[in-house]
């Protein structure tokens, strides 16, 4: 997100899902689409399979969709910039930009060449494995395409080098000309139903809805005109991945949790687990009693989707109706409801009649979402921007002009990952989902047909790896990282590069991310899940 | 121009597009010409033949579905010929197999002798699962025929029961290929195709394997598609009756496709669910979003606010705990300051969740630690 942002001034995914089909090449990188997205994968199956679109898809793992590619490229874990400059560099030597896209939109092309000139595909090929040969191929394949699409996902921006994954990701897509298309962009998928809102509404530390920054003084007073109050802090809040730390050394006093289990969605969980001790007070707002919320001191039960009305915003910003079809269980109330009554009772009153009354007061301090109605999506979303009442929705961004005005290059280096393997932790371990499970399971587990298909927790391995460890297909083992361990059955499999382990992060019993490392994307803050060192064997 | 694109249909002259169909431009004046087989996204087959209509100076009748729209063409939809084709097509396909709905009309004894087979194939007394949401009844009723022109044929292959999710029951498939083609060209899992011919015909995934042990990723995009009751979901199948439930159209809420959805409620409880035909999904779903709904109606649900006192939890009752909460925050920022308390907002909760949540930690907890856990 924070990448997109500092590139084009806007962190959404550009283009909308049906304009996948649009496309004449699709760059997917770090995605697993046909477990983690798998409607929004059938619109890439079938513009590969019927429509005659070339498909590039770049990740270490066998996924579905390799089997689907024109184009494998299978880098070393967390090498990302290194093969998207690569590609960039080929494109640049053999002159298959868009120099007056160049020349129109965008700024700081020099200081990107610059960086990219020793970026040779033999350089590239030393860095990340692919050999040369596939870099320049790639690299002529994506430029040649008039209308190049490029999808992305947790594979690209959770490592410590997430941020500089996508700004190179932006930079690609800017030296092709594919912004402000049909059928192009650059497009983060969101892996949750409504992160795109949550960002969207204010749910961010340093913005209030619309992504208006909390720093402005001008946004500020409007606010606080809007709410009738006065004061709202100006210093931009923590990110969640530094409150647990502050939580842990007792700046942070209390936590109020909504829906979210960080319990077992956190990396090094055992870190988590004594900060959540320190706190003097924990209240968790949910609909059952996760593992976070067996930690709290106060727990509400809230209304789960089919008992409320709302909206959420999905990944290509379209924000769509929320009905109400059943009651509640018990006496659960919706969150808003459960948030105005303890705001109420700490003397501001808020009150609402409706979800909808809400969305009128959105709409009226958003400017992206001023012209969003009930009504108007009763039938179907509409795509934010939507500034005013008659306004169609945006569906591609950037047509052009870029949000910020000219798009930015940004000239980055490559850097390794912040662990590395070695002698005693010997191999990389990277986490993911499964097409069968959601997030830490608290819903999906509840299914018996999804757990039947996957019922519990494996290491995926690759073939020559268990050789080396002397490993069995479904023995278990016991894989430990600097932080922690965990025992899980051995799954030996295709799917695998060797010298990397994967473990999906859905399941609490052996929760992957005991083993994960904390260490931050200095920027976007996101932590780097997708690699860490290992070590692996047989359990007693 | 205009004038060379004109076809006249049941009398009236209609304006196609170059490369229309028949079927396409009919619909799209509101001709209702009757399909079984086509599937809207696919490559149209004409294999059900039910779509017949009479062109002029044509020697058979050609199927709607597959047949380009020219000039000039006149075309009838409904004609005595047309319809006495339509009606056989449906005797036939109601005589092969277990069609124990009402339409079958035989007399008692030949009816009981059916039943019975029936209900050894099936192991239930009841009738079809899917009776009042079947396209095959539907067109029976319409078009007033019943299965007993024909001799009843018999099913040569077993239910398959043992997949999670999906029952493929063979007795009642027609072989129209639409759960063939939702799953090779809408969803492009290619998990399942024809298998051996004739009157053997049967659809196979990879080696006449059961789903569980295919690449069928459980889409469900094939029982959305049958126009019968062969492939009907494991959970609802008998269990629920669709005059028993009320549909709700609302937003998935697994991952951040937001597919578009109907829930089917019956007393209070999401009994299943089904694609809706508008973007960005377009009718289509996952498995989480079509089978993912057991935890709504679970009882582990959190169903009363909770205390904990001596590291037990107490139920409490609202005000209770509203007031401990609202107290303890008041505190607490009282004593340090609001920048002590952090809220962590959620990417499960609607977007005016999130709102409250963020005015909420603003101006009343007077702190910007507002974050969710979507980075993560
Ligand atoms: S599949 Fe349709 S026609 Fe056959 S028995 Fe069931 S309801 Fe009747
Ligand atoms: S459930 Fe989906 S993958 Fe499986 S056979 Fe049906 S359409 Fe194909
Ligand atoms: S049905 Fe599947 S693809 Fe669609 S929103 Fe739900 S989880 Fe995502």
């Amino acid at each position: 997100m924070a990448g997109l942002a500092a590139a084009f001034g806007s962190g959404a995914m550009t283009n909308t899902i049906a304009d996948i089909e649009k496309a004449d090449v699709i760059l997917v990188a770090g995605s697993n689409t046909t477990e983690n997205h798998p409607v929004l994968s059938a619109f890439v199956k079938r513009a590969v399979s019927f429509k005659g679109t070339k498909l590039i898809v770049a990740d270490p793992r066998r996924i579905k969709l390799t089997t689907f590619a024109d184009k494998w490229l299978r880098p070393n874990l967390g090498t990302d910039v290194a093969w998207i400059n690569g590609l960039m560099h080929v494109i640049i030597k053999e002159n298959l930009y868009d120099s007056k896209f160049i020349e129109e939109r965008t700024e700081n092309f020099e200081e990107l060449k610059k960086t990219l000139e020793k970026y040779t595909p033999d350089y590239v090929e030393s860095i990340t494995g692919i050999p040369a040969g596939e870099i320049i191929e790639a690299a002529r394949l994506y430029a040649g395409a008039e209308k190049g699409s490029i999808l992305y996902c947790m594979g690209i921006t959770q490592h410590t080098t997430g941020t500089d994954n996508v700004k190179s990701l932006a930079n690609l897509a800017m030296l092709c000309g594919n912004l402000g298309i049909e059928g192009g962009g650059v497009n983060p998928l969101r892996g949750q139903n409504n992160v795109q809102g949550a960002c969207d509404m204010g749910g961010l530390p340093n913005v209030y809805s619309g992504y208006q920054p909390v720093t402005d003084p001008e946004i500020r007073k409007k606010m606080e005109t809007a709410w009738g109050v006065d004061g709202l802090p100006e210093k931009p809040g923590l990110v969640v991945t530094d409150m647990i730390p502050k939580a842990h050394s007792g700046d942070i006093k209390a936590l109020y949790i909504i829906g979210e289990n960080p319990l077992v969605s956190d990396p090094d969980l055992s870190h988590v687990e004594t900060s959540f001790k320190h706190l003097d007070f924990l209240v968790v707002q949910d609909i059952f009693l996760t593992e976070t919320a067996q930690m709290a001191d106060v727990v509400l039960p809230s209304t789960c989707f089919a008992e409320k009305d709302g909206t959420f915003s999905n990944t290509e910003r379209r924000v769509q109706r929320v009905r109400k079809a059943i009651d509640p269980p018990g006496e659960a109330w919706a969150d808003w409801k459960i948030i105005c009554e303890v705001s109420t009772r700490m003397g501001y009153e808020m009150n609402y009649e409706s979800a909808e009354a809400i969305m009128e007061e959105i709409a009226s301090v958003t400017p992206s979402y001023a012209g969003i109605t009930y009504d108007r999506i009763e039938k179907e979303g509409i795509h934010w921007p939507c500034p005013t009442p008659d306004h169609p929705g945006t569906p591609v961004l950037h047509i052009g002009k870029f949000t910020r005005g000219l798009g930015h290059f940004h000239a980055i280096d490559y850097m390794p990952p912040a662990e590395l393997a070695d002698d005693e932790y010997p191999l990389y371990l990277t986490t993911g989902r499964l097409l069968y499970q959601y997030h830490t399971g608290t819903m999906t587990m509840k299914s018996d047909g999804l757990n039947e298909k996957a019922p519990k927790c494996y290491v995926e391995i690759s073939p020559q790896d268990a050789k080396r460890f002397d490993l069995k297909d479904g023995s278990p083992v016991k894989v430990a990282s600097r932080r922690g361990e965990i025992t899980a059955d051995v799954k030996v499999s295709e799917m695998a590069v060797d010298g990397t382990i994967f473990i999906p992060f859905h399941y609490a019993q052996a929760a992957a991310n005991r083993l994960t490392n904390a260490k931050l994307d200095p920027i976007a803050k996101i932590p780097e899940y997708k690699v860490c060192a290992v070590k692996i064997s047989k359990a007693a | 121009m205009a004038e060379e694109n004109i076809i006249t249909i049941n009398g009236n002259e209609l304006v196609f597009e170059p490369g229309e169909t028949i079927l396409e431009v009919a619909r799209r004046n509101s001709i209702d010409i009757p399909t079984l087989c086509y599937l809207k996204g696919a490559t149209p087959t004409g294999a059900c033949r039910v779509c017949v209509v009479e062109v002029k100076e044509a020697k058979t009748l050609l199927t709607a579905c597959t047949t380009p729209a020219t000039t000039g063409m006149v075309v009838k939809t409904e004609s005595k010929p047309v319809v006495e084709a339509r009606k056989e097509i449906i005797e036939l396909l109601l005589s092969s197999g277990n069609h124990n709905c009402a339409v079958r009309d035989s007399d008692n004894k030949d009816w009981t002798q059916f039943q019975l087979g029936v209900q050894e194939y099936d192991n239930s007394k009841e009738l079809c699962p899917v009776w009042g949401d079947c396209r095959l009844q539907e067109l029976a009723y319409r078009y007033q025929v019943t299965g007993k022109k024909f001799p009843g044929t018999k099913t040569k292959y077993p239910m398959e029961t043992v997949n999670p999710m999906i029952v493929r029951d063979f007795s009642r498939c027609i072989h129209c290929g639409r759960c063939v083609q939702a799953c090779n060209e809408i969803q492009v899992n290619n998990a399942i195709s024809f298998g051996y011919r004739g009157a053997d015909t049967k659809i196979v995934a990879a080696g006449d394997r059961p789903l569980v042990e295919s690449d069928c990723v459980f889409c469900g995009e094939c029982i959305q598609a049958c126009p019968v009751g062969a492939l009907v979901e494991k959970d609802a199948r008998y269990k629920v009756r669709p005059w028993e439930t009320q549909k709700v159209r609302t937003t998935c809420s697994y991952c951040g496709v937001g597919c578009q959805l109907e829930l089917h409620v019956k007393d209070n409880q999401v009994v299943k669910v089904t694609g809706f035909d508008v973007p960005p999904n377009n009718g289509s779903l996952c498995v989480k979003g079509r089978f993912g709904y057991n935890f709504i109606n679970h009882p582990d649900r959190l169903t009363k606010p909770l205390i904990k006192k001596n590291g037990e939890f107490k139920e409490a009752s609202w005000d209770e705990a509203l007031n401990l909460v609202a107290s303890t925050l008041t505190t607490i920022k009282e004593k340090n300051s609001g920048d002590a308390i952090g809220v962590l907002t959620s990417a499960r909760v609607t977007n005016e969740e999130n709102y409250i949540a963020n005015k909420f930690t603003r101006s009343v907890l007077k702190t910007n630690n507002i974050d969710h856990c979507a980075r993560l």
